[in-house]
Protein backbone atom coordinates (compact mmCIF):
# COMPACT_ATOMS: atom_id res chain seq x y z
CA UNK A 1 0.00 0.00 0.00
CA UNK A 2 1.09 3.79 -1.25
CA UNK A 3 0.67 6.05 1.77
CA UNK A 4 0.87 9.83 1.83
CA UNK A 5 3.75 11.06 4.06
CA UNK A 6 1.21 12.23 6.56
CA UNK A 7 -0.31 8.97 6.89
CA UNK A 8 3.37 7.00 6.79
CA UNK A 9 4.59 9.52 9.93
CA UNK A 10 1.44 8.40 11.47
CA UNK A 11 2.46 4.46 10.92
CA UNK A 12 6.18 5.19 11.84
CA UNK A 13 4.91 6.50 15.56
CA UNK A 14 5.42 10.20 15.00
CA UNK A 15 1.85 11.10 16.55
CA UNK A 16 2.57 8.38 19.18
CA UNK A 17 2.32 4.55 19.62
CA UNK A 18 -1.13 4.25 19.52
CA UNK A 19 -1.96 6.32 16.71
CA UNK A 20 0.47 4.34 14.72
CA UNK A 21 -0.94 1.24 15.75
CA UNK A 22 -4.38 2.29 14.71
CA UNK A 23 -2.80 3.08 11.31
CA UNK A 24 -0.85 -0.45 11.69
CA UNK A 25 -4.63 -1.91 11.89
CA UNK A 26 -6.23 -0.22 8.67
CA UNK A 27 -3.13 -0.75 6.75
CA UNK A 28 -2.95 -4.61 7.69
CA UNK A 29 -6.53 -4.54 6.41
CA UNK A 30 -6.12 -2.97 3.28
CA UNK A 31 -3.05 -5.13 2.45
CA UNK A 32 -5.66 -8.11 2.73
CA UNK A 33 -7.45 -6.67 0.40
CA UNK A 34 -4.47 -5.49 -2.27
CA UNK A 35 -5.86 -2.16 -1.36
CA UNK A 36 -3.22 0.25 -2.87
CA UNK A 37 -3.64 3.23 -0.69
CA UNK A 38 -6.16 4.98 2.02
CA UNK A 39 -8.53 7.44 1.09
CA UNK A 40 -10.63 9.95 2.90
CA UNK A 41 -13.55 9.50 4.68
CA UNK A 42 -16.03 12.17 3.68
CA UNK A 43 -19.11 11.72 5.39
CA UNK A 44 -20.24 14.17 8.12
CA UNK A 45 -20.88 11.19 10.66
CA UNK A 46 -19.85 7.55 11.54
CA UNK A 47 -22.12 4.64 13.06
CA UNK A 48 -20.47 2.02 15.52
CA UNK A 49 -22.02 -1.12 15.85
CA UNK A 50 -20.83 -1.92 19.35
CA UNK A 51 -23.20 -0.56 21.46
CA UNK A 52 -23.37 -2.80 24.45
CA UNK A 53 -21.61 -3.12 27.76
CA UNK A 54 -21.25 -6.70 27.94
CA UNK A 55 -19.01 -7.88 30.53
CA UNK A 56 -17.35 -10.58 28.65
CA UNK A 57 -16.50 -8.08 26.11
CA UNK A 58 -13.88 -6.43 28.08
CA UNK A 59 -11.17 -6.72 25.82
CA UNK A 60 -13.38 -4.13 23.35
CA UNK A 61 -13.75 -1.48 26.28
CA UNK A 62 -9.87 -2.25 27.46
CA UNK A 63 -8.45 -1.32 23.62
CA UNK A 64 -11.41 1.71 23.70
CA UNK A 65 -9.55 2.61 27.02
CA UNK A 66 -5.89 2.25 25.01
CA UNK A 67 -7.69 5.29 22.72
CA UNK A 68 -8.63 7.64 24.99
CA UNK A 69 -5.55 7.14 27.56
CA UNK A 70 -3.32 8.26 24.30
CA UNK A 71 -5.33 11.16 23.74
CA UNK A 72 -7.16 9.95 20.47
CA UNK A 73 -10.62 10.33 19.59
CA UNK A 74 -12.71 10.14 16.46
CA UNK A 75 -12.46 13.18 13.90
CA UNK A 76 -15.89 12.40 13.07
CA UNK A 77 -18.75 12.20 15.34
CA UNK A 78 -20.57 9.27 15.59
CA UNK A 79 -24.19 7.17 15.79
CA UNK A 80 -24.24 3.89 17.52
CA UNK A 81 -26.57 0.47 17.54
CA UNK A 82 -29.61 0.61 19.53
CA UNK A 83 -29.06 -0.10 23.32
CA UNK A 84 -29.33 -3.54 25.21
CA UNK A 85 -31.94 -2.99 27.90
CA UNK A 86 -34.87 -1.05 28.25
CA UNK A 87 -37.31 -1.36 31.10
CA UNK A 88 -40.20 -0.94 28.71
CA UNK A 89 -39.36 -4.27 27.54
CA UNK A 90 -41.23 -7.74 29.80
CA UNK A 91 -38.66 -8.89 31.48
CA UNK A 92 -38.94 -11.11 34.76
CA UNK A 93 -37.32 -11.08 37.89
CA UNK A 94 -34.48 -13.53 36.49
CA UNK A 95 -34.23 -11.75 33.48
CA UNK A 96 -33.97 -8.53 34.88
CA UNK A 97 -31.50 -10.08 37.31
CA UNK A 98 -29.43 -11.41 34.42
CA UNK A 99 -29.14 -8.25 32.52
CA UNK A 100 -28.63 -5.87 35.26
CA UNK A 101 -26.17 -8.04 37.28
CA UNK A 102 -24.37 -10.34 34.89
CA UNK A 103 -24.70 -9.22 31.10
CA UNK A 104 -24.84 -5.62 30.80
CA UNK A 105 -22.68 -4.85 33.86
CA UNK A 106 -20.27 -2.18 31.48
CA UNK A 107 -23.38 -0.42 29.70
CA UNK A 108 -22.78 2.25 31.87
CA UNK A 109 -18.87 2.69 31.81
CA UNK A 110 -19.18 2.01 28.22
CA UNK A 111 -21.73 4.52 27.49
CA UNK A 112 -19.14 7.13 29.22
CA UNK A 113 -16.33 5.58 26.75
CA UNK A 114 -18.63 6.48 23.48
CA UNK A 115 -19.31 10.02 24.84
CA UNK A 116 -15.93 11.20 25.13
CA UNK A 117 -15.08 9.37 21.73
CA UNK A 118 -17.35 11.47 19.92
CA UNK A 119 -21.02 10.54 20.23
CA UNK A 120 -23.58 12.44 18.66
CA UNK A 121 -25.86 12.93 21.14
CA UNK A 122 -27.25 11.13 23.99
CA UNK A 123 -29.95 9.58 22.11
CA UNK A 124 -27.77 8.35 18.92
CA UNK A 125 -28.49 4.85 19.82
CA UNK A 126 -30.34 2.77 16.45
CA UNK A 127 -29.52 0.55 14.21
CA UNK A 128 -31.23 2.78 11.30
CA UNK A 129 -28.98 6.16 11.60
CA UNK A 130 -29.95 6.95 7.89
CA UNK A 131 -33.99 7.80 9.45
CA UNK A 132 -34.41 11.42 8.91
CA UNK A 133 -35.20 11.83 12.41
CA UNK A 134 -32.02 11.39 13.62
CA UNK A 135 -29.90 12.68 10.98
CA UNK A 136 -27.00 10.67 10.36
CA UNK A 137 -27.59 10.46 6.13
CA UNK A 138 -24.44 9.98 4.13
CA UNK A 139 -24.83 11.63 0.35
CA UNK A 140 -24.26 9.88 -2.67
CA UNK A 141 -20.46 8.98 -3.11
CA UNK A 142 -19.83 9.97 0.46
CA UNK A 143 -17.09 7.57 1.80
CA UNK A 144 -17.94 6.15 5.40
CA UNK A 145 -15.66 3.72 7.98
CA UNK A 146 -18.93 2.42 9.27
CA UNK A 147 -20.23 -0.94 10.44
CA UNK A 148 -23.70 -2.53 11.21
CA UNK A 149 -24.19 -4.91 8.40
CA UNK A 150 -27.94 -3.61 7.63
CA UNK A 151 -26.75 0.14 8.00
CA UNK A 152 -24.52 -0.30 5.66
CA UNK A 153 -26.22 -2.39 2.98
CA UNK A 154 -28.53 0.46 3.55
CA UNK A 155 -25.80 3.30 2.73
CA UNK A 156 -24.03 1.58 -0.11
CA UNK A 157 -27.61 0.44 -1.52
CA UNK A 158 -30.25 3.15 -1.07
CA UNK A 159 -28.29 5.96 -0.60
CA UNK A 160 -25.03 5.35 -3.15
CA UNK A 161 -22.62 6.08 -0.76
CA UNK A 162 -19.83 4.02 -0.64
CA UNK A 163 -19.09 1.60 2.32
CA UNK A 164 -16.84 -1.74 3.19
CA UNK A 165 -18.69 -4.06 5.64
CA UNK A 166 -16.56 -3.01 8.50
CA UNK A 167 -16.00 -4.82 11.72
CA UNK A 168 -16.90 -2.89 14.46
CA UNK A 169 -13.36 -1.22 16.67
CA UNK A 170 -12.61 -1.07 12.84
CA UNK A 171 -14.95 1.63 11.95
CA UNK A 172 -13.83 3.80 14.84
CA UNK A 173 -10.36 3.50 13.83
CA UNK A 174 -11.17 4.76 10.12
CA UNK A 175 -12.66 7.52 11.98
CA UNK A 176 -9.67 8.11 14.26
CA UNK A 177 -7.14 8.72 11.62
CA UNK A 178 -9.79 9.81 9.15
CA UNK A 179 -9.10 7.53 6.28
CA UNK A 180 -10.18 3.73 5.02
CA UNK A 181 -8.42 1.74 3.02
CA UNK A 182 -9.36 1.59 -0.95
CA UNK A 183 -11.23 -1.76 -1.81
CA UNK A 184 -13.84 -3.81 -2.34
CA UNK A 185 -17.24 -1.68 -2.06
CA UNK A 186 -15.51 1.52 -2.17
CA UNK A 187 -14.25 1.18 -5.78
CA UNK A 188 -16.40 1.02 -9.15
CA UNK A 189 -15.05 -2.98 -9.65
CA UNK A 190 -16.32 -4.05 -6.49
CA UNK A 191 -20.04 -2.46 -6.78
CA UNK A 192 -20.62 -4.43 -10.05
CA UNK A 193 -22.94 -7.05 -9.52
CA UNK A 194 -22.02 -10.94 -9.83
CA UNK A 195 -25.62 -12.39 -9.90
CA UNK A 196 -28.71 -11.11 -11.65
CA UNK A 197 -31.72 -11.98 -9.47
CA UNK A 198 -35.04 -12.08 -11.25
CA UNK A 199 -38.03 -12.13 -9.17
CA UNK A 200 -40.68 -14.08 -10.86
CA UNK A 201 -43.01 -14.18 -7.81
CA UNK A 202 -47.26 -13.93 -8.39
CA UNK A 203 -47.40 -11.46 -5.09
CA UNK A 204 -45.12 -9.01 -3.74
CA UNK A 205 -42.32 -10.91 -1.77
CA UNK A 206 -42.17 -10.57 1.95
CA UNK A 207 -38.70 -8.24 2.16
CA UNK A 208 -37.15 -10.24 5.09
CA UNK A 209 -37.89 -13.55 3.07
CA UNK A 210 -36.56 -12.23 -0.38
CA UNK A 211 -33.51 -10.74 1.23
CA UNK A 212 -32.61 -14.03 3.05
CA UNK A 213 -32.92 -16.10 -0.29
CA UNK A 214 -30.74 -13.82 -1.82
CA UNK A 215 -27.90 -13.51 0.97
CA UNK A 216 -28.01 -17.22 1.55
CA UNK A 217 -27.33 -17.90 -2.30
CA UNK A 218 -24.88 -14.82 -3.24
CA UNK A 219 -23.50 -14.76 0.43
CA UNK A 220 -20.97 -11.60 0.10
CA UNK A 221 -21.73 -11.01 -3.71
CA UNK A 222 -23.69 -8.00 -4.80
CA UNK A 223 -26.96 -8.98 -6.32
CA UNK A 224 -29.21 -6.86 -9.10
CA UNK A 225 -32.48 -7.33 -8.85
CA UNK A 226 -34.78 -7.54 -11.85
CA UNK A 227 -38.42 -7.56 -11.26
CA UNK A 228 -38.80 -6.29 -7.90
CA UNK A 229 -39.47 -2.70 -9.15
CA UNK A 230 -43.22 -4.39 -10.48
CA UNK A 231 -44.11 -4.65 -6.89
CA UNK A 232 -42.46 -1.82 -4.97
CA UNK A 233 -41.94 0.76 -7.20
CA UNK A 234 -39.42 2.75 -8.85
CA UNK A 235 -39.58 5.71 -6.84
CA UNK A 236 -37.81 5.54 -3.09
CA UNK A 237 -40.13 6.57 -1.42
CA UNK A 238 -40.90 5.66 2.33
CA UNK A 239 -42.75 2.64 1.78
CA UNK A 240 -39.87 1.43 -0.93
CA UNK A 241 -37.12 2.67 1.68
CA UNK A 242 -38.52 0.78 4.51
CA UNK A 243 -38.92 -2.55 2.34
CA UNK A 244 -35.19 -1.63 1.40
CA UNK A 245 -34.43 -1.84 4.62
CA UNK A 246 -35.90 -4.88 5.93
CA UNK A 247 -34.57 -6.46 2.88
CA UNK A 248 -31.10 -5.36 2.57
CA UNK A 249 -30.91 -6.00 6.49
CA UNK A 250 -32.01 -10.12 5.77
CA UNK A 251 -29.54 -10.04 2.72
CA UNK A 252 -26.78 -8.84 5.12
CA UNK A 253 -27.50 -11.10 7.98
CA UNK A 254 -28.44 -14.44 6.33
CA UNK A 255 -25.43 -13.53 3.99
CA UNK A 256 -22.99 -11.28 3.76
CA UNK A 257 -24.17 -8.87 1.17
CA UNK A 258 -22.92 -5.14 1.35
CA UNK A 259 -24.57 -3.87 -1.64
CA UNK A 260 -27.27 -4.53 -3.88
CA UNK A 261 -29.03 -3.21 -6.85
CA UNK A 262 -32.84 -2.79 -7.87
CA UNK A 263 -33.33 -2.55 -11.65
CA UNK A 264 -35.28 0.98 -11.56
CA UNK A 265 -35.01 1.98 -8.07
CA UNK A 266 -31.61 2.25 -6.44
CA UNK A 267 -29.28 4.94 -7.11
CA UNK A 268 -26.97 3.39 -8.98
CA UNK A 269 -29.20 1.12 -11.08
CA UNK A 270 -31.13 3.98 -12.49
CA UNK A 271 -28.55 5.78 -13.34
CA UNK A 272 -26.15 2.82 -14.81
CA UNK A 273 -28.68 0.21 -15.75
CA UNK A 274 -27.64 -3.12 -16.84
CA UNK A 275 -23.47 -2.34 -17.38
CA UNK A 276 -23.56 -2.59 -13.57
CA UNK A 277 -23.66 -6.31 -14.04
CA UNK A 278 -20.10 -8.01 -14.33
CA UNK A 279 -19.29 -10.70 -17.44
CA UNK A 280 -20.34 -14.04 -16.31
CA UNK A 281 -22.19 -13.40 -13.65
CA UNK A 282 -24.84 -15.54 -12.27
CA UNK A 283 -28.52 -16.12 -12.28
CA UNK A 284 -30.86 -16.67 -9.59
CA UNK A 285 -34.73 -17.43 -9.98
CA UNK A 286 -36.87 -16.46 -7.32
CA UNK A 287 -40.32 -17.82 -7.28
CA UNK A 288 -42.99 -18.13 -5.17
CA UNK A 289 -42.17 -22.11 -4.82
CA UNK A 290 -38.37 -20.69 -3.91
CA UNK A 291 -39.13 -18.59 -0.94
CA UNK A 292 -41.50 -21.48 0.42
CA UNK A 293 -38.93 -23.33 0.26
CA UNK A 294 -36.39 -21.17 1.58
CA UNK A 295 -39.17 -20.25 4.38
CA UNK A 296 -39.74 -24.15 5.24
CA UNK A 297 -35.81 -24.69 5.98
CA UNK A 298 -35.64 -22.45 8.43
CA UNK A 299 -34.77 -24.49 11.70
CA UNK A 300 -37.10 -24.41 14.75
CA UNK A 301 -34.95 -24.66 17.83
CA UNK A 302 -37.86 -24.22 20.57
CA UNK A 303 -37.74 -27.21 22.76
CA UNK A 304 -41.64 -27.30 22.20
CA UNK A 305 -42.66 -26.43 18.69
CA UNK A 306 -46.33 -26.36 19.59
CA UNK A 307 -45.81 -23.53 22.22
CA UNK A 308 -47.95 -20.19 22.57
CA UNK A 309 -45.47 -17.42 21.62
CA UNK A 310 -44.98 -15.58 24.93
CA UNK A 311 -43.67 -12.45 23.17
CA UNK A 312 -43.33 -10.94 19.80
CA UNK A 313 -40.52 -8.59 18.35
CA UNK A 314 -41.08 -6.33 15.58
CA UNK A 315 -38.45 -4.15 14.33
CA UNK A 316 -35.18 -5.16 13.73
CA UNK A 317 -33.85 -3.35 12.21
CA UNK A 318 -35.72 -0.80 13.59
CA UNK A 319 -39.10 0.23 12.21
CA UNK A 320 -39.59 3.99 10.52
CA UNK A 321 -42.04 5.99 10.99
CA UNK A 322 -44.07 5.32 8.69
CA UNK A 323 -43.93 1.57 9.38
CA UNK A 324 -45.04 2.44 13.23
CA UNK A 325 -48.18 3.95 11.43
CA UNK A 326 -48.95 1.93 9.00
CA UNK A 327 -48.97 -1.19 11.93
CA UNK A 328 -50.95 0.32 14.24
CA UNK A 329 -53.55 0.62 11.35
CA UNK A 330 -53.27 -2.93 10.84
CA UNK A 331 -53.87 -4.00 14.11
CA UNK A 332 -56.33 -1.88 14.69
CA UNK A 333 -58.04 -2.94 11.85
CA UNK A 334 -57.64 -6.58 12.64
CA UNK A 335 -58.35 -6.41 16.32
CA UNK A 336 -61.86 -5.06 15.25
CA UNK A 337 -62.35 -7.88 12.51
CA UNK A 338 -61.26 -10.63 15.49
CA UNK A 339 -63.06 -8.60 18.17
CA UNK A 340 -60.48 -8.13 20.62
CA UNK A 341 -60.04 -5.11 22.68
CA UNK A 342 -56.15 -5.53 22.85
CA UNK A 343 -53.25 -7.26 21.38
CA UNK A 344 -53.14 -11.01 22.65
CA UNK A 345 -49.51 -11.44 22.56
CA UNK A 346 -47.04 -8.86 24.57
CA UNK A 347 -45.87 -7.56 21.45
CA UNK A 348 -42.65 -5.28 21.60
CA UNK A 349 -42.50 -2.56 18.49
CA UNK A 350 -38.74 -1.37 17.99
CA UNK A 351 -37.89 2.02 16.70
CA UNK A 352 -34.66 5.02 16.45
CA UNK A 353 -34.83 7.12 19.94
CA UNK A 354 -35.61 10.29 17.49
CA UNK A 355 -38.19 8.39 15.49
CA UNK A 356 -40.24 7.32 18.50
CA UNK A 357 -39.96 11.15 19.65
CA UNK A 358 -42.01 11.86 16.20
CA UNK A 359 -44.32 9.06 16.09
CA UNK A 360 -45.43 10.22 20.32
CA UNK A 361 -46.06 13.68 18.67
CA UNK A 362 -48.40 11.87 16.18
CA UNK A 363 -52.14 10.35 17.27
CA UNK A 364 -51.14 7.17 16.05
CA UNK A 365 -48.80 6.46 19.27
CA UNK A 366 -51.72 6.78 21.51
CA UNK A 367 -54.06 4.46 19.27
CA UNK A 368 -51.31 2.23 19.48
CA UNK A 369 -50.84 2.21 22.83
CA UNK A 370 -54.39 1.62 23.12
CA UNK A 371 -53.75 -1.50 21.60
CA UNK A 372 -51.58 -2.74 24.31
CA UNK A 373 -48.14 -2.59 21.71
CA UNK A 374 -45.13 -1.66 23.71
CA UNK A 375 -42.68 0.84 22.09
CA UNK A 376 -39.12 0.56 22.70
CA UNK A 377 -35.59 1.50 21.74
CA UNK A 378 -33.97 -1.38 22.25
CA UNK A 379 -32.06 -3.78 20.42
CA UNK A 380 -33.84 -7.17 20.50
CA UNK A 381 -31.35 -9.72 19.42
CA UNK A 382 -29.28 -8.01 22.72
CA UNK A 383 -31.95 -8.48 24.83
CA UNK A 384 -32.76 -11.88 23.77
CA UNK A 385 -28.92 -12.93 23.59
CA UNK A 386 -28.93 -15.08 26.74
CA UNK A 387 -29.64 -18.70 27.61
CA UNK A 388 -33.17 -17.15 29.60
CA UNK A 389 -34.60 -16.17 25.88
CA UNK A 390 -33.06 -18.92 24.55
CA UNK A 391 -36.02 -21.13 26.27
CA UNK A 392 -38.69 -18.86 25.53
CA UNK A 393 -40.92 -19.02 22.37
CA UNK A 394 -40.27 -15.35 20.95
CA UNK A 395 -41.67 -14.67 17.05
CA UNK A 396 -40.86 -12.23 15.04
CA UNK A 397 -41.18 -10.88 11.53
CA UNK A 398 -37.39 -10.16 11.35
CA UNK A 399 -34.80 -12.47 9.77
CA UNK A 400 -32.09 -11.13 11.80
CA UNK A 401 -33.03 -11.82 14.72
CA UNK A 402 -34.41 -15.16 13.66
CA UNK A 403 -30.83 -15.50 12.35
CA UNK A 404 -29.10 -14.75 15.93
CA UNK A 405 -31.67 -15.99 18.03
CA UNK A 406 -34.07 -18.81 19.12
CA UNK A 407 -36.91 -16.46 17.63
CA UNK A 408 -38.95 -18.11 15.35
CA UNK A 409 -39.62 -15.92 11.87
CA UNK A 410 -43.22 -15.21 10.76
CA UNK A 411 -43.97 -13.09 8.01
CA UNK A 412 -45.85 -9.89 8.70
CA UNK A 413 -49.15 -10.86 7.72
CA UNK A 414 -48.93 -14.38 10.23
CA UNK A 415 -47.34 -11.89 12.80
CA UNK A 416 -50.39 -9.63 12.36
CA UNK A 417 -52.57 -12.36 12.89
CA UNK A 418 -50.63 -14.04 15.84
CA UNK A 419 -50.61 -11.06 18.21
CA UNK A 420 -54.47 -10.40 17.21
CA UNK A 421 -55.92 -13.24 18.12
CA UNK A 422 -56.84 -13.72 14.20
CA UNK A 423 -58.23 -17.63 13.75
CA UNK A 424 -55.17 -18.73 11.15
CA UNK A 425 -52.60 -19.21 13.82
CA UNK B 1 -0.92 -36.67 3.18
CA UNK B 2 -2.17 -33.56 0.75
CA UNK B 3 -0.51 -30.24 0.60
CA UNK B 4 -2.48 -26.82 -0.07
CA UNK B 5 -0.45 -23.36 -0.31
CA UNK B 6 -2.40 -20.40 0.61
CA UNK B 7 -1.56 -16.36 1.25
CA UNK B 8 -0.54 -15.85 4.94
CA UNK B 9 -3.81 -13.35 6.39
CA UNK B 10 -1.66 -13.20 10.14
CA UNK B 11 1.19 -15.30 10.41
CA UNK B 12 2.36 -18.30 12.34
CA UNK B 13 2.94 -22.15 12.88
CA UNK B 14 0.51 -24.64 14.35
CA UNK B 15 -0.85 -28.12 14.59
CA UNK B 16 -4.34 -28.67 15.16
CA UNK B 17 -7.31 -30.88 14.47
CA UNK B 18 -9.68 -29.73 11.38
CA UNK B 19 -13.15 -28.75 11.77
CA UNK B 20 -14.76 -27.94 8.70
CA UNK B 21 -17.91 -25.54 7.48
CA UNK B 22 -18.94 -25.67 3.91
CA UNK B 23 -21.88 -23.10 4.84
CA UNK B 24 -20.89 -19.52 5.67
CA UNK B 25 -18.94 -18.94 9.18
CA UNK B 26 -21.56 -16.61 11.11
CA UNK B 27 -18.76 -15.54 13.82
CA UNK B 28 -21.09 -13.86 16.30
CA UNK B 29 -23.81 -16.40 16.25
CA UNK B 30 -21.29 -19.04 16.45
CA UNK B 31 -19.43 -17.36 19.20
CA UNK B 32 -21.56 -15.08 21.38
CA UNK B 33 -23.47 -17.55 23.48
CA UNK B 34 -20.32 -19.58 24.41
CA UNK B 35 -17.81 -16.51 25.18
CA UNK B 36 -20.95 -14.91 26.89
CA UNK B 37 -21.47 -17.98 29.31
CA UNK B 38 -18.34 -19.39 29.90
CA UNK B 39 -18.74 -22.65 27.81
CA UNK B 40 -15.23 -23.80 28.37
CA UNK B 41 -15.62 -25.80 25.18
CA UNK B 42 -16.23 -23.07 22.91
CA UNK B 43 -19.64 -24.95 21.31
CA UNK B 44 -20.81 -22.97 18.09
CA UNK B 45 -24.15 -21.27 18.60
CA UNK B 46 -25.07 -21.02 15.47
CA UNK B 47 -28.40 -23.30 14.52
CA UNK B 48 -28.26 -22.17 10.84
CA UNK B 49 -24.81 -23.94 10.36
CA UNK B 50 -25.50 -27.57 9.69
CA UNK B 51 -22.06 -28.40 9.58
CA UNK B 52 -20.65 -27.09 12.98
CA UNK B 53 -23.59 -26.38 15.61
CA UNK B 54 -22.76 -27.58 18.64
CA UNK B 55 -19.39 -28.97 17.50
CA UNK B 56 -16.55 -27.40 19.82
CA UNK B 57 -14.61 -24.74 18.26
CA UNK B 58 -11.14 -24.01 20.70
CA UNK B 59 -8.11 -25.02 19.41
CA UNK B 60 -9.43 -26.46 16.11
CA UNK B 61 -8.51 -25.52 12.67
CA UNK B 62 -11.72 -23.95 11.24
CA UNK B 63 -11.84 -24.45 7.62
CA UNK B 64 -14.69 -22.72 6.11
CA UNK B 65 -15.26 -20.68 2.70
CA UNK B 66 -15.96 -16.98 4.57
CA UNK B 67 -17.66 -15.90 7.45
CA UNK B 68 -20.98 -13.96 7.12
CA UNK B 69 -23.25 -11.91 9.51
CA UNK B 70 -22.81 -9.03 11.72
CA UNK B 71 -20.29 -6.85 11.68
CA UNK B 72 -19.57 -7.24 14.76
CA UNK B 73 -18.21 -10.56 13.56
CA UNK B 74 -14.42 -9.04 14.05
CA UNK B 75 -14.62 -7.45 16.95
CA UNK B 76 -16.11 -10.93 18.10
CA UNK B 77 -13.06 -12.79 16.87
CA UNK B 78 -10.68 -10.47 18.93
CA UNK B 79 -12.48 -10.62 22.04
CA UNK B 80 -12.48 -14.63 21.57
CA UNK B 81 -8.81 -14.31 21.19
CA UNK B 82 -8.04 -11.82 24.15
CA UNK B 83 -9.95 -14.61 26.14
CA UNK B 84 -8.04 -17.49 24.42
CA UNK B 85 -10.88 -19.15 23.02
CA UNK B 86 -9.99 -19.48 19.65
CA UNK B 87 -9.70 -21.85 17.42
CA UNK B 88 -6.02 -22.86 16.53
CA UNK B 89 -6.05 -20.99 13.19
CA UNK B 90 -8.72 -19.97 10.43
CA UNK B 91 -8.19 -21.65 7.07
CA UNK B 92 -10.18 -19.79 3.78
CA UNK B 93 -10.69 -21.49 0.67
CA UNK B 94 -11.32 -18.62 -1.53
CA UNK B 95 -10.33 -14.88 -0.59
CA UNK B 96 -11.49 -13.63 2.97
CA UNK B 97 -13.85 -11.64 4.02
CA UNK B 98 -13.76 -8.14 5.63
CA UNK B 99 -14.97 -9.50 8.89
CA UNK B 100 -13.06 -12.08 9.30
CA UNK B 101 -10.14 -10.02 8.19
CA UNK B 102 -10.73 -7.09 10.75
CA UNK B 103 -10.61 -9.69 13.53
CA UNK B 104 -7.66 -11.64 12.55
CA UNK B 105 -5.42 -7.98 12.52
CA UNK B 106 -7.18 -7.03 15.67
CA UNK B 107 -6.19 -10.10 17.23
CA UNK B 108 -2.79 -10.16 15.65
CA UNK B 109 -2.30 -5.84 16.16
CA UNK B 110 -3.61 -5.61 19.60
CA UNK B 111 -3.60 -8.94 21.78
CA UNK B 112 -0.61 -10.09 23.29
CA UNK B 113 0.70 -13.78 23.42
CA UNK B 114 -2.01 -15.03 21.32
CA UNK B 115 -0.94 -16.72 17.65
CA UNK B 116 -4.10 -17.52 15.16
CA UNK B 117 -2.55 -18.04 12.10
CA UNK B 118 -5.26 -17.07 8.90
CA UNK B 119 -4.44 -17.88 5.82
CA UNK B 120 -6.91 -17.97 2.93
CA UNK B 121 -6.77 -18.61 -0.99
CA UNK B 122 -6.57 -21.85 0.01
CA UNK B 123 -8.73 -23.61 -3.12
CA UNK B 124 -12.16 -24.99 -3.60
CA UNK B 125 -10.23 -28.24 -3.55
CA UNK B 126 -8.70 -27.60 -0.29
CA UNK B 127 -12.80 -27.67 1.10
CA UNK B 128 -13.82 -30.40 -0.87
CA UNK B 129 -10.48 -32.58 0.71
CA UNK B 130 -10.68 -31.57 3.99
CA UNK B 131 -12.83 -33.33 6.80
CA UNK B 132 -13.68 -32.98 10.44
CA UNK B 133 -10.79 -34.83 12.41
CA UNK B 134 -8.20 -34.73 10.07
CA UNK B 135 -4.70 -33.44 11.22
CA UNK B 136 -3.86 -29.82 9.56
CA UNK B 137 -0.15 -28.38 10.10
CA UNK B 138 0.20 -24.57 9.19
CA UNK B 139 3.41 -23.32 8.27
CA UNK B 140 5.03 -20.02 8.08
CA UNK B 141 4.80 -19.23 4.16
CA UNK B 142 0.79 -20.12 4.29
CA UNK B 143 1.53 -24.13 3.18
CA UNK B 144 -1.20 -26.53 5.03
CA UNK B 145 -0.60 -29.92 4.68
CA UNK B 146 -3.91 -32.02 5.67
CA UNK B 147 -3.25 -35.43 7.17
Amino acid sequence: MILTKEQQAILDGEKGETLAKVMKTLVMYGDAFEAEKLVPITSRYNHLVTSFGLKVMSPVYDLMQQLLDAGVASEQQFSVDPRPIDKNVPANFLQNLVFSKFMYTKQDFYEGQLEKLGLMDKNAFTCTCYMDEVGNKPKKGDILSWAESSAVVYANSVLGARCNRNSGIIDIMGSIVGYVPYFGLLTDAGRKATWVVKVQTTQKPEAQLLGSAIGMKVMEDVPYVVGLDKWIGTELDDAACAYLKDFGAATASNGAVGLYHIANLTPEAVELGESLVAEGAREYIIDDAELERVKANYPVIWKNPDAAPKLCFVGCPHLSLEQLKEWTVNIETELQKNQQKKITIPTVFTAAPAVLDAFTKTEYAARLKATGVITSYICPLMYMNNPLCKKMPVITSSNKLRTYTSARYYTDAEILNAITGGKNR
Amino acid sequence: MKQFKGRVITPGEVTAEALVTREGFNTLASFQMALQFGDKEVKCGDQSNRDLYGKSMLGKALCLPQTIGSTTGGLVLYCACSMEKNPACMLFAGHIDSLAAAGAVLAEVWVDGVTMPVIDSLGEEFLAYVKDGMQITVKADGTVEVI
